[in-house]
């Protein structure tokens, strides 16, 4: 039996490659995601994130190895696209679109569309089923595009910065529903966004992304063992750096440090410590190049 | 060992399942189609709204006494051609106002949904582009000219007895309207004209929905600028215009090959125009023009299929 049709494995890819003529926007990366796993792929702008994505929705072709739900994305999109969705970005239903329309012409072509899902998750909302995409608001645009893909029952559903440019409570809810409404542990999910801070507690895994290249991939109890964050006081700063530190930053007079595979008995002392939150992790590993290669502690 | 051949039998179900649980392509082509409507309701308004215009002009024409004496003064078939007019105006706008919107849905319907994004909507839909792409082409394949028949013969069961009662109540000969207007017979020519109206036009159809996939900006510019500039060096390299009557030949329309002897001279008074669907099937500018068409089609799925939002 090939490897590839491990039916636990959700993503595979080796030396996934692609470049737009003389940018490389993915330099040959290795992934395994595993079925029922949340992952956040997070990156700067450009890193290759979007790219990626698109890479495993079948939307460009590519180079190197990828395996999908073990099927070639490119190749085999259609049939794949029964069993992956995507909210590939916020506001892209169409806006002549009217609500009554959109849960029409779902129910219509896609069979794993349950309509009554979504007419439910609908009825928790503001939104009317006669208005037109253009006339709701952008938060609502959002709930109404979750509302769709949710009653999908799909096996991988791709969230590529579904909450962008949206306030603080429709974010909020649109991760809440998401976890409580929809993951079931047999699904995958695969998320990129900004707002690091917003997903951290959803997560399961977490992979950094920067220039095409996969600079961290661990699971988040990895990333708990892992990294530890200590806050020193002026007078044991200097201590504390002698441990190389892999990040240093200056917070309420005091110095914060991030220490990879540090011994914490031996920085108890040397002042507070706490694990470190995923945006300070993210600008240690990306904002430093000096740190080790990723993957050593990869699944 | 049984864990191994458990794990085999569970994903053999799952590939099954998944291959059954596929809707039938008919079905989602239809709700391609009607997705279409939804998005270009001109579709079917604008050759309402033409055929709505065709109706007020007639009923003024009606209302106005002047021309009814003079008619019943003519000879029989200058009063049959004369009567005839306005079923051939009917006719003629619905069928050109539904061209026209088809020209630009064909420019518009693949370039839009990339400018506003949509496109990344339509993709996370298990259609496939070549479903997506035969969908958009049915429209002004079919749909469109499907729409004018209906519209059409509508407009002239409707006028057709306001005629006819207005002449009775004028105390004319209200019956012989019946003879001079055949429509049963009209409608088959008009179905017969629009049929091969559109396979003539399907290259051009085709050339549209290449560039409204293709262009980042302007497709209307993409569209007609080439053809000027090719029949300009043409000219002015070769002093010869090949190119030009080419898409004279084409624009012109298929009743050149369709119909006996077109167009007719007036000179000799009013006649039906006799089909020649032997002459049309088996003209070369007709297969050339689907094999072009073809290949237009082709090139517009392969680009459904890598271009990305503008």
């Amino acid at each position: 039996m090939p490897e590839s049709t491990n039916p636990m494995l959700s993503i595979e890819a080796k030396g996934l490659r692609k470049s737009f003529r003389s940018t490389v926007a993915l330099a040959g990366i290795d992934l395994r995601i595993e079925s029922g796993r949340i992952l956040g792929l997070i990156g700067p702008n450009g890193a290759g994130k979007s790219t990626a994505l698109n890479a495993i929705l079948g939307l460009i072709p590519y180079e190197g190895e990828l395996k999908v739900l073990g099927r070639d994305p490119w190749t085999d999109r259609d049939a794949l696209m029964r069993d992956v969705c995507f909210i590939a970005d916020v506001a892209v239903l169409p806006r002549w679109m009217t609500v009554a329309q959109s849960l029409d012409y779902v129910d219509g072509v896609h069979p794993r569309f349950d309509r009554a899902k979504a007419e439910e998750f609908l009825g928790r909302t503001n939104i009317k089923r006669s208005s037109r995409v253009r006339e709701l608001s952008k938060g609502m645009v959002t709930q109404l595009h979750l509302a769709l893909i949710m009653a999908i029952d799909a096996r991988l559903l791709i969230l590529d910065e579904p909450t962008l440019g949206l306030d603080i409570l429709y974010r909020k809810q649109f991760y809440d529903s998401l976890l409580n409404d929809y993951f079931d542990h047999s699904r995958t999910i695969v998320v990129t966004t900004h707002q690091v801070e917003e997903v951290q507690h959803i997560l399961t895994d977490l992979m950094f992304i920067n220039r095409g290249k996969i600079v961290l991939d661990c699971t988040m109890e990895a990333v708990e063992a892992r990294y530890t964050e200590l806050a020193s006081p002026p007078d044991q700063a200097a201590a504390a750096r002698a441990l190389k530190p892999i990040y240093e930053r200056q917070a309420f007079g005091r110095t914060v440090f991030l220490f990879d595979s540090a011994d914490r008995a031996q920085l108890a002392p040397l002042g507070e410590i706490r694990t470190p939150n995923i945006s300070d992790l993210f600008v240690a590993v990306i904002g430093n190049p000096t740190v080790q290669e990723p993957g050593s502690l990869a699944a | 060992m049984s864990t191994q051949s458990n794990t085999m039998a569970d994903t053999a179900s799952a590939t099954q399942d998944t291959a059954s649980s596929a809707f039938p392509s008919t079905r989602i082509f239809a709700w391609s189609v009607r997705r279409e409507l939804w998005e270009y309701r001109s579709t079917w308004i604008a050759p309402l709204a033409a055929a709505g215009f065709v109706m007020l002009g007639f009923v003024i024409s009606l209302v106005r006494i002047s021309g009814v004496h003079m008619i019943t003064n003519l000879p029989p078939d200058k009063q049959m051609a004369l009567r005839l007019v306005p079923y051939g105006i009917a006719m003629a706008a619905v069928t050109i106002t539904s061209v026209i919107v088809g020209i630009s849905y064909c420019l518009g319907t693949l370039y839009n949904e990339r400018r506003d994004r949509s496109i990344l909507f339509w993709k996370s839909m298990p259609v496939s582009d070549l479903m997506t792409v035969l969908a958009k082409a049915s429209v002004p394949m079919i749909v469109l000219p499907l729409i004018a028949f209906v519209v059409i013969c509508a407009t002239q069961l409707i006028m057709l007895p306001l005629h006819a009662a207005t002449l009775a109540a004028r105390g004319q000969d209200a019956g012989s309207l019946f003879v001079q207007v055949p429509l049963l017979r009209s409608w088959l020519l008009l179905f017969y004209s629009l049929v091969t109206l559109a396979l003539w036009y399907a290259p051009i159809y085709g050339w549209l929905f290449m560039l409204s996939s293709w262009v980042k900006r302007g497709p209307f510019l993409w569209a007609v600028l080439p053809v000027v500039a090719i029949s300009v060096v043409e000219q002015i390299a070769f002093n010869t215009s090949y190119f030009v009557d080419l898409v004279k030949y084409r624009l012109g329309g298929s009743f050149h090959e369709a119909f006996v002897d077109f167009p007719h001279h007036h000179s000799m008074g009013f006649q039906w125009p006799t089909p020649d669907p032997v002459r049309f099937f088996s003209s070369p500018g007709l297969w050339l023009g689907l094999v072009v068409a073809v290949f237009f089609f082709g090139v517009t799925v392969w680009m459904r299929r890598r271009r990305e939002p503008v």
